[in-house]
């Protein structure tokens, strides 16, 4: 839904059913870094960013523009709607992602659900259970205040009603702004505590149906022709003998050609029998990545500029220039991008997994030429995205495909395909330029970061004098979001970079980090990671040895420590501790599972994962010939969660994955010492 | 070879019609809509899409249909039993051993058949029996207790022979 809202237009999406509506108005949120627009034209983000409702037969939907990608929401934002409703679990139903029954959202990124949406919704949930109390006051004609919400029943001496009695033949509509007073964390019920799963059982058993299982009537499978290249063009195109073949509808339009049939395995015959001849223009090689990203970077801007560099270096006893990098990587989402797409008349419905249903209804209307208002996408709970699915690539080609066909058409991406036509994070170059004094206090600080990105290219350490620089450039693989966006190769660079500084000084890399720290939070971090950890205790031998590091990014603070072995030449992580703080904690469980998993999949960035290219074209696009974590790679690890219930709560499906790289680093300069200046790391 | 035009699917004789060389796994998602089974690769590196194939786990994205015609092909779908899941489904939910899940029924057949290799296996007996599997999302740690509980709940309900 975009513009404005009638209460005839929530009704009528809910079904014309009565009850009782809540909706949450709020500003829109900010823009995130990933540069892409926040909203089309001329209409603006409806002000609206949620919306429940309480049917006459009792049940809660909750409906919400957020995307389930394994991350929980679907059961976190169900525990917060519980809490503040009073109501079971099993009672609250989420409607989430779909473009014509939830309103707009600009997507599920930059761990915004938790901090943003659940307070919306909690408003909500509170405003619905404050509704419900007074209907009932009104027909017992009681003392408002007299009456309790619990369970999901209303109840006053001696009288009691379910959700549904007192909502049945009511058509409120209920409009919240910000001032409703919430649960505080302290007195939480079911917030806080570690309800599991809402729709694990499905999972278990093979039932939920993600974008690649669904089905619909007479529905094609399409296949897309690729490029020879990065970039090429579409020099020549015969489909005479895919047209062969029976059932088989192709499409070509510019440099997109495709092919959909009844099954499968015509599609994949028919895509075969395309001939096609590409032109591509030269393109980098990745061994000369790096020269090609500082020789092809924009001057930048400041991100953070303190003091003086000059007077800092003069002030320093000792000073260190290094250089580290990071490579292109993949995100792997196990499902792979897919759509299904079908047309009714001129209006489409595409369901796709992404992380934006908004942004790829746009993609869509643009690809399509048609208003947005005749596109719906879909978003079924998606197969894991880590920043990977914001795009609608798959959605476009679906559609297209099914408007030539004039049947629905699946198209589902192979491993190949999303290897190398999805977007890569990206690679980049950090340079670090400090001093120190002999006591430890770091006088200055000076950082420029080639292509990979400015989030947290600032740390929370205390120096006076700075310059911190983001410099775009150039970028031979196509590039976006992932998990924690560029947090991962800023803190790989700072907290290398202060290990370097702390032994060139003699001081131990705990004792160094805490003489130049005052912010709280990020002290106890440390301090709570180390104590797990047994910083004290440990000691570095022959191939043996321990590294930390600590972080902030997005609302929460981390710190990691590392033990590794050397064995063979190769980089054995034996022990991770983490300690993460991010608020109040949702839901600890699901918060253990998201820091345990950021930790491993983290390990295939600082160890083994690399897109190698040349050319235009990606040299290992399948599993055998990229490496990501497996069993055998996990480690010991320990999660200490610093429950903070005076805080609001951050999210945290992205910030744990920072600090392993760097402790991980730091400490193989323990076992071997060997600096490892760039991920993945290998000797 | 001639067309593939039966299997045993969960117990139950299903008709297709199926060229021999087609992948186990495009007969039973596309023809069948068993959907249980996962692609994720294509070649048999990240264990999605394993089931059984008379009790032996295998890669069905790498295994042509004519190698599971006449053998009792088992599928996620089928491990319930009147209602009841099988003990590692139950573990698997008691552990939270998902995030997105969708390796969670590659990982469940892949654990079903170690189980059966292997009654009462250690730790780094299922690590090397899963190492095929992968769950990006990193639940590792929690699918290795999941294991190991249905293991235990196996030994606690074996009856004395």
């Amino acid at each position: 839904m975009t513009g404005k809202f009638t209460r005839r237009d929530f009704l009528a999406a809910l079904g014309g059913a009565g009850g009782i509506l809540v909706l949450c108005e709020t500003e829109p949120a900010d823009a995130q870094e990933s540069g892409r627009r926040a909203h089309s034209g001329d209409a603006k983000p409806a002000a609206i960013s949620a919306w429940l409702h309480i049917g006459e037969d009792g049940t809660v939907s909750v409906f919400t523009g957020k995307t389930e990608v394994g991350q929980n929401i679907r059961t976190s934002l169900a525990q917060a709607v519980a809490e503040e409703l009073h109501a079971p679990m099993a009672s609250i139903r989420l409607v989430m992602a779909d473009t014509d029954l939830t309103p707009y959202d600009m997507g599920t990124f930059g761990s915004r659900t938790t901090p943003t949406m659940a307070p919306e919704l909690r408003k909500a949930a509170r405003a619905a259970r404050e509704a419900l109390a007074g209907i009932a006051a009104e027909k017992w004609s009681v003392a408002r205040p007299a009456v309790q919400v619990a369970e999901g029943k209303v109840f006053c001496d001696g009288h009691s009603a379910g959700f549904g009695e007192l909502t049945r033949g009511q058509q409120l509509v209920e409009s919240i702004g910000p001032g409703v007073p919430l649960t505080p964390a302290t007195e939480w019920q079911v917030a806080g505590h570690s309800i599991p799963k809402v729709d694990a059982r499905e999972v278990v058993t093979g039932k939920h149906r993600y974008t690649t299982d669904m089905k619909r009537a007479g529905m094609l499978h399409g296949k897309v022709l690729r490029p020879a290249a990065f970039g090429a063009k579409l020099a020549s195109f015969d489909d005479s003998m895919a047209r062969q073949i029976s059932g088989v509808a192709v499409v070509r339009e510019g440099d997109f050609a495709a092919v959909a049939a009844n099954d499968a395995e015509s599609a994949g015959r028919a895509l075969a029998a395309l001939k096609a001849e590409w032109q591509s223009e030269p393109q980098p090689l990745d061994r000369e990545l790096f020269a090609y990203l500082k020789a092809n970077a924009e001057p930048g801007e400041d991100r953070q500029r303190r003091g003086s560099i000059e007077r800092g270096m003069a002030e320093a006893d000792r000073k260190l220039s290094q250089t580290y990098t990071v490579a292109y990587i993949a995100h792997v989402p196990l499902e792979p991008r897919a759509a299904v797409a079908e047309w009714n008349g001129d209006k489409i419905t595409v369901w796709t997994g992404t992380q934006r249903p908004f942004g790829v209804r746009e993609e869509l209307a643009t690809a399509l030429g048609i208003p947005e208002e005749r596109v719906r996408v879909i978003v079924p709970d998606t197969g894991s995205g880590y920043g990977g699915k914001h795009s609608g690539e798959a959605a476009i080609e679906a559609a297209r495909l099914a408007k030539a066909a004039g049947k629905p058409v699946q198209v589902v991406w192979t491993r190949e395909e999303e290897f190398t036509w999805a977007y890569a994070r990206p690679g980049g170059v950090i340079e670090i330029s400090s001093g120190a004094r002999s006591d430890g206090a770091i006088t200055a600080w000076e950082l420029h970061n080639y292509n990979s990105g400015s989030s947290a290219i600032a740390g929370t350490y205390e120096i006076p004098n700075q310059r911190i620089m983001f410099h775009p450039s150039k970028s031979p693989l196509r590039q976006g979001s992932y998990r924690g966006l560029a947090a991962t190769a800023n803190h790989f660079a700072r907290e290398s970079h202060m290990d370097e500084l702390a032994h060139s000084l003699g001081i131990d890399p705990l004792e160094f980090r805490l003489r130049n720290l005052k912010n709280d939070r990020q002290r106890a971090v440390l301090l709570a990671a180390a104590e797990k950890f047994g910083w004290a205790k440990q000691k570095a031998g022959e191939g043996h040895g321990s590294g930390l590091a600590l972080g902030f990014e997005k609302g929460s603070y981390l710190a990691a420590c590392a033990e590794v072995s050397i064995e063979g030449g190769r980089i054995k992580i034996v022990r991770v501790t983490e300690a993460f703080e991010c608020g109040a904690v949702v839901n600890p469980d699901h918060l253990r599972n998201q820091v345990e998993g950021s930790i491993i999949m983290a390990i295939g960035g600082a160890l083994f994962e690399r897109l190698r290219f040349d050319n235009g074209r990606l040299l290992n696009p399948k599993l055998s010939q990229y490496r990501v974590p497996r069993f055998g790679d996990v480690p010991v690890i320990e999660t200490v969660l610093v429950d903070r219930k005076d805080l609001p709560s951050a999210g945290a499906g992205e910030t744990p994955i920072v600090g392993l790289a760097p402790a991980v680093a730091n400490a193989v300069f323990r076992a071997t010492g060997k600096r490892l200046r760039s991920m993945p790391m290998s000797f | 070879m001639s067309r593939i035009t039966e299997l045993e699917v969960n117990g139950i004789s299903r008709r297709v019609n199926a060229n021999p060389e087609r992948s186990l796994l495009s007969v039973l998602r596309d023809d069948l809509d068993l959907t249980g089974a996962k692609y994720g690769c294509g070649e048999g590196q990240c264990g999605a899409c394993t089931l059984l194939l008379d009790g032996e786990a295998v890669r069905s994205c790498i295994t042509p249909v004519s190698q599971a015609a006449g053998k009792r092909i088992t599928t996620i779908e089928g491990l319930e039993r009147d209602g009841r899941l099988h003990p590692l489904q139950e573990a698997f939910l008691e552990s939270g051993a998902m995030q997105c899940g969708y390796c969670t029924p590659g990982m469940i057949m892949s654990g079903v058949s170690l189980l059966g290799r292997k009654a009462n296996p250690s730790d780094a007996e299922i690590v090397h029996g899963m190492q095929g599997n992968i769950c990006r999302c990193g639940t590792y740690p929690r699918i290795v207790a999941a294991v190991r509980m249905a293991a235990q709940h196996a030994k606690s309900t074996r009856r004395p022979s």
